[in-house]
């Protein structure tokens, strides 16, 4: 196994890690990408004149040609580093938003988004004086209801932003679609990805959406790196949030020239040995084959679905397998049971499950109806005996709680 | 932490809580509530001459939660407005009979953090901004 996380046993067990949708493990080959940076080339990149900061320079760019090439953008400079898919939003709804969105003007989101896709446009619709309006979530379906989207379109929202795949429902929208939608009214597209790169595969040029965000951590790489993709011209016409040093081209005493995209984005020092690990991450992906990742995930969801679905005191969230848009999130509850108190249950027998309002409260209070709900989430490490344990789990559960 | 907590008792005094009813005339209550999970308590609080006369709570939460509201309303009658001030997170272990661990004193501390917001609001006529967790 390439995962030394999975193989520690405590009490015994394995841990079933079910919480991938909050971060992913790290395999070995990434463990090892960064302590080697560490132990053999670790330099400032950019402007040393000497081997080792070459080295650390090629393989920090490298890592965003994977990146780009992973999602099939144009070029490296298309791919700006973030902390995470939360800054990436922040960087567009300022570096884009503050320039472009002005009073009265209207901005579309969904029902559906994490608090990263939510609070950004929240603060420059009250900044700029602008209205923020949701295309609601279909009760039942769990998709995007489409009068709704039209509804929203119709106001000719300058930007519509909207979560790929939800990181609560499973649901995987049709971002190229969607994204054709909003050109048509003239909107221009942010898309999350934060839940659909580690798990598939994106062709971001085939979708068409302007601005795309997703984060290292949820695809086996390290936490504090994250992309901002756009297309040079349209980098070129942002402006920076953070300035300083390697961000600029020249700086006189009143006033300073910026560098080129994507330099300009990212002052300071970056996270080099977060691109290092980021780059082994996606060295792994591809050696594993996003289709093949997708296959297993769907394998697995439609196994737990099957297993749960027996179960008439557990009800589950989301979309139906076989509409063919979910990917491997399962939300759910238990009858009678507060989700704190299953994943406790869960956490005794050894299986990392996340409960709460998984930074989507409007998705979870307003259209689940819910305090809370427990979440279930796949990766391409985890296996059916794991959903046969969280099954076993939820009997004991049940048993505990006199459910049944 | 194993399943300790969910002790027959933590389970019966969540699904028959005690003392789970809105106080028609109270002499103070406070509502306070956990955003993260959900968890949402008001105590009501009868207070007689500087001593907890009866005191009740309404809201919704996880078995913790709710089972140590539940325990420590019973515990609090007729206790002087002194002794509540005075309890505190050893209070709870010693009622719940565990120490709830890291990822659940948030919980089990709900209704006492309340309690004592109430004993405080009593008492000074404004809400407690000093204490922040128990």
């Amino acid at each position: 196994m390439d995962f030394p996380l999975l193989d520690i046993r405590y009490d015994g067990k394995r841990i079933a890690y079910l919480d991938s949708a909050a971060t992913s493990q790290k395999p070995a080959q990434v463990i090892e990408s960064i302590s080697d940076y560490y132990k053999t080339y670790n330099a400032n990149i950019h402007r040393g004149i000497y081997k080792i900061s070459e080295k650390a320079t090629e393989v920090y760019i490298g890592s965003k040609e994977k990146a780009a090439k992973l999602i099939n953008a144009g070029s490296y400079s298309e791919i700006v580093y973030t902390k995470n898919a939360t800054d990436a939003i922040n960087l567009a709804a300022i570096g884009w938003g503050n320039r472009n969105i002005k009073e009265g003007d209207h901005i579309l989101i969904t029902e559906m988004e994490h608090h990263s896709n939510i609070v950004p446009w929240q603060m420059l619709a009250k900044k700029n004086g602008a209205v923020l309006d949701y295309v609601d979530v279909d009760r039942s379906a769990y998709t995007l209801n489409e009068e709704s989207l039209e509804k929203g379109l119709a106001k000719s929202p300058k930007i519509f932003a909207f979560t790929h795949v939800s990181n609560v429902l499973g649901t995987v929208n049709d971002a190229k679609r969607l994204t054709k939608m909003a050109h048509d009214a003239g909107a221009l597209v942010l898309l999350d990805g934060a839940q659909s790169v580690p798990h598939m595969k994106v062709d971001i040029r085939d979708i068409g959406a302007d601005l795309f965000a997703f984060s290292s951590h949820k695809m086996l790489g390290p936490a504090g790196i994250g992309v901002l993709r756009a297309e040079r011209s349209f980098l070129e016409g942002m402006d920076p949030m953070i300035t300083g040093g390697d961000m600029i081209l020249s700086v006189e005493k009143q006033s300073s020239t910026w560098n080129d995209v994507p330099w300009k984005f990212e002052a300071g020092t970056p996270n080099i040995e977060g691109g290092v690990g980021f780059g082994a991450a996606i060295d792994y992906l591809n050696a594993v084959g996003m289709d093949n990742i997708q296959k297993h995930e769907i394998e697995i969801t439609k196994y737990a679905l099957d297993a749960l679905g027996t179960d008439d005191k557990v009800r589950v969230y989301g979309p139906d397998i076989k509409s063919g848009v979910r990917g491997g999130i399962i939300s759910f509850s238990i009858k009678g049971v507060h989700p704190h108190d299953i994943a406790t249950i869960f956490d005794s027998h050894g299986i990392a499950i996340r409960t709460g309002h998984h930074c989507a409260m409007p998705l979870v209070r307003s259209v689940l109806g819910l305090p809370a709900a427990a979440r279930m989430s796949f990766y391409l490490y985890n296996n059916e005996e794991e959903v046969d344990r969280a099954v076993q789990a939820i009997k004991s559960v049940k048993e505990i709680f006199h459910v049944g | 932490m194993g399943l300790d907590i969910y002790a027959e008792e933590m389970i019966s005094h969540y699904e028959h809580p005690h003392n789970k009813r809105k106080m028609e005339k109270p002499s103070v209550e406070l509502h306070e509530n956990n955003p993260l999970c959900g968890d949402d308590i008001t105590v009501y609080c009868l207070v007689e001459g500087n001593v907890v006369r009866d005191v009740s709570f309404d809201g919704d939460g996880c078995a913790i939660s709710i089972g140590t509201a539940s325990m420590l309303t019973d515990f609090a009658k007729g206790k002087g407005l002194d002794e509540i001030e005075k309890m505190n997170f050893d209070t709870i272990k010693e009622l719940i009979g565990i120490d709830p661990g890291p990822a659940r004193i948030k919980c089990a501390t709900l209704a006492l953090k309340t309690l004592k917001g109430c004993a405080f609001l009593y008492q000074h006529k404004e809400i407690d901004k000093a204490t922040k967790e128990l």
